[in-house]
């Protein structure tokens, strides 16, 4: 083994773990909604992409950095995935698996397609001048966009951290959560509480795809897949589980930029897969779950 | 009993009246309708083959499967590629087909039901199978790779290698469709049937009171990969070509679901029913969309058909149909 392959390799995995820190914000989102509710969200990857677009139209018409319309974007994603929650969804909590499936495939479809009409089928980015810049540290070389994107996706996962054991909003969410019906009893008002869990899982994910856009370009196809990416995540780290899905979207970050180095980059989603099918064999739970499914 | 008795047992004679008109003119549906009319009909009774395929797992064993598309793109490739590469023809070539797919069915099966994963865990274990293969088929040579396997178009009717026009893929398709519909009928009959409603139920109480859940699921996962795996070869001469991205996509498992979920889940019409409603919607937002010229907005409007009827008719359309008209099935 040569030292420029080790390099480049060392190279493949620092690249990894800054876009796995996005990934991981992506998950977050995801582990929040059905950590609280019992509801799988298969809108994910389509409310990530449709952050993305909001990012993109940001810096295309109004010229504002993604970074900066990142906090209205998530701001805006938490009152539609509050209304969403309160005015749709609701009555389906409880509901058997399939109904709840049809529900969110049907809100899936209209995001994916309203993008769709709206941006057309062409992948669309954002140029900035910060995309050529890069830090080096010895013989590194690290990309700045990734820097910084990953660096908001840690702040903003502190953040959610501290909203969930420090006030007391997070808290009552917390104990919904443990014991709806207790939950109840003690007089906390479980509707409002989950869609505004809704809304912080639907500004996570709107804030990563703020994120997501300084990385890559957006096409409308992208959403399935970042729905299944986020499946991935969450469920290798533990459902449920807030460190899992970011050491989940580290993994997956890192094992997908590695194949892409070894294997071929079209490989890199069977290696993802690969994991996945394992864990759900030897460690349904996930890899920090708590309990089995 | 008879057999036949045994089937009709129980139904109103009213439905089964119902039955034999619908039948009938299924049969002579092609004289009646033009081209268009006919193809829109072949892909009515497609769904609702594939429903019923996936009804048996979902809809009577309880076993969400999203990975159904596993099936259809084995059998499919598999059919197609022995006849590409050595002629050999899909009569013969569907038994290896079905073959392939009900061992598929059985890894996925086992690995998921002997690690008791359930619901959500277990949908995406078959999310997770199909992907994987999608993958692999896009790698891999023989099968065309990622830019796909064409079969050859040919006119002239042969009907020994399944090539031929429309109307004799729409009588294949008509049979396994009323095949696959007896075939839930005397399935849910069944003993077997029985152990698979308490184990949608309640697996934990089927299981004490000794019904035996694992070679059940078993059961159910294969007999539906293998009628997954027919549609699939069908399929695939139907239209000619195969493509990874298509045959194993996540999209097309999800097609297979809709017609049940819509229709009716458990009930032997919800897959016939749900079929007609969604391929009829297709129809018209494609119409409709015609006149706007904007791509997506056919699946806009799709979209928020599902969302209707998902929000005002969760059970799904056919046990409310039947109940309103005393068509008598109701969901067992």
């Amino acid at each position: 083994m040569t030292a420029d392959f080790l390099l480049s390799l060392a190279q493949a995995i620092t690249k990894g773990l800054l876009t796995g820190m996005v990934y991981g914000l992506m998950a977050l989102g995801l582990s929040v909604i059905f950590g609280v509710m019992r509801v799988v969200n298969f809108a994910h990857g389509e409310i990530m992409v449709v952050g993305m677009y909001l990012a993109w139209m940001g810096f295309e018409y109004l010229q504002v950095s993604p970074m900066l319309s990142l906090p209205l974007i998530a701001l805006l994603f938490f009152g539609a995935g509050y209304a969403l929650q309160r005015a749709v969804i609701s009555p389906f909590i409880g509901r058997p698996e399939h109904q709840q499936f049809l529900l969110l495939l049907a809100i899936a479809i209209l995001l994916v397609n309203a993008c769709l009409v709206i941006a057309g089928p062409d992948s669309r980015g954002v140029q900035m001048d910060s995309q050529f810049d890069s830090y080096e540290l010895g013989p590194f070389v690290f990309d700045a966009v990734r820097v910084h994107a990953a660096l908001t996706a840690v702040v903003i996962a502190g953040l959610l951290w501290l909203f969930f054991t420090r006030t007391r909003t997070g808290k009552s969410i917390r104990a919904a959560a443990d014991n709806n019906l207790g939950a109840l009893v003690v007089g906390l008002d479980v509707r409002r509480l989950y869609a505004f869990t809704f809304g912080v899982g639907a500004a996570c994910v709107g804030a990563a795809g703020a994120l997501m856009i300084t990385i890559i370009p957006v096409t409308p196809f992208l959403a399935a897949e970042y729905t299944l990416l986020a499946f991935v995540i969450v469920i290798v780290g533990g459902l449920g589980s807030m460190t899992g899905a970011l050491a989940g979207g580290l993994l997956i970050g890192v094992s997908e930029a590695v194949a892409g180095l070894l294997l071929q980059p079209s490989l890199k989603s069977m290696v993802s897969f690969g994991i996945l099918i394992l864990v759900l064999l030897l460690r349904p739970q996930g890899l920090f779950g708590k309990s089995g499914p | 009993m008879n057999l036949l008795a045994r089937l009709t047992g129980g139904v109103p004679a009213r439905s089964l009246w119902g039955l034999g008109l619908l039948f009938a003119f299924l049969l002579v549906a092609p004289a009646l309708l033009g081209k268009y009319g006919l193809s829109v009909l072949i892909l009515v009774l497609y769904f609702a083959y594939v429903g019923q395929a996936w009804n048996i797992m979902m809809g009577f064993a309880g076993q969400l499967s999203l990975g159904h598309a596993l099936y259809a793109g084995l059998g499919g490739y598999i059919a197609a590629g022995l006849f590409f590469h050595y002629g050999i023809g899909p009569w013969a070539g569907v038994f290896v087909a079905v073959l392939a797919a009900s061992a598929a069915g059985s890894v996925v099966g086992y690995l998921g039901f002997r690690f008791s994963l359930a619901g959500v865990y277990f949908a995406l274990l078959t999310i997770a199978f199909s992907e994987f293969t999608r993958i692999a088929f896009d790698h891999w040579a023989w099968a065309g790779g990622s830019g796909g396997l064409f079969l050859k178009v040919d006119a002239g009717s042969d009907m020994l290698n399944l090539r031929g026009g429309p109307l004799l893929f729409y009588y294949v398709i008509l049979a396994l469709a009323v095949g696959a519909f007896i075939l839930c009928r005397a399935l849910l009959e069944s003993r077997l049937g029985r152990y698979w409603l308490a184990i949608r139920e309640d697996p934990e109480a089927a299981q004490a009171v000794g019904v035996p859940v694992l070679r059940c699921k078993m059961i159910a996962i294969v007999i539906s990969a293998a009628l997954t795996a027919l549609a699939g070869v069908w399929n695939a001469f139907y239209y000619n070509n195969l493509f990874p991205e298509t045959a194993f996509a996540m999209g097309r498992s999800i097609e297979f679901t809709l017609a049940p979920i819509i229709g009716g889940l458990g009930t032997l019409f919800g897959p016939i029913v749900g079929a007609v409603v969604l391929t009829g919607l297709g129809e018209i937002f494609t119409d409709l969309s015609e006149v706007f010229h904007v791509s997506g907005l056919k699946q806009i409007f799709y979209g928020l058909a599902l969302l209707v009827i998902v929000m005002y008719r969760p059970a799904g359309v056919w046990p409310w149909i039947a109940e309103r008209f005393g068509f008598g099935e109701k969901r067992q």
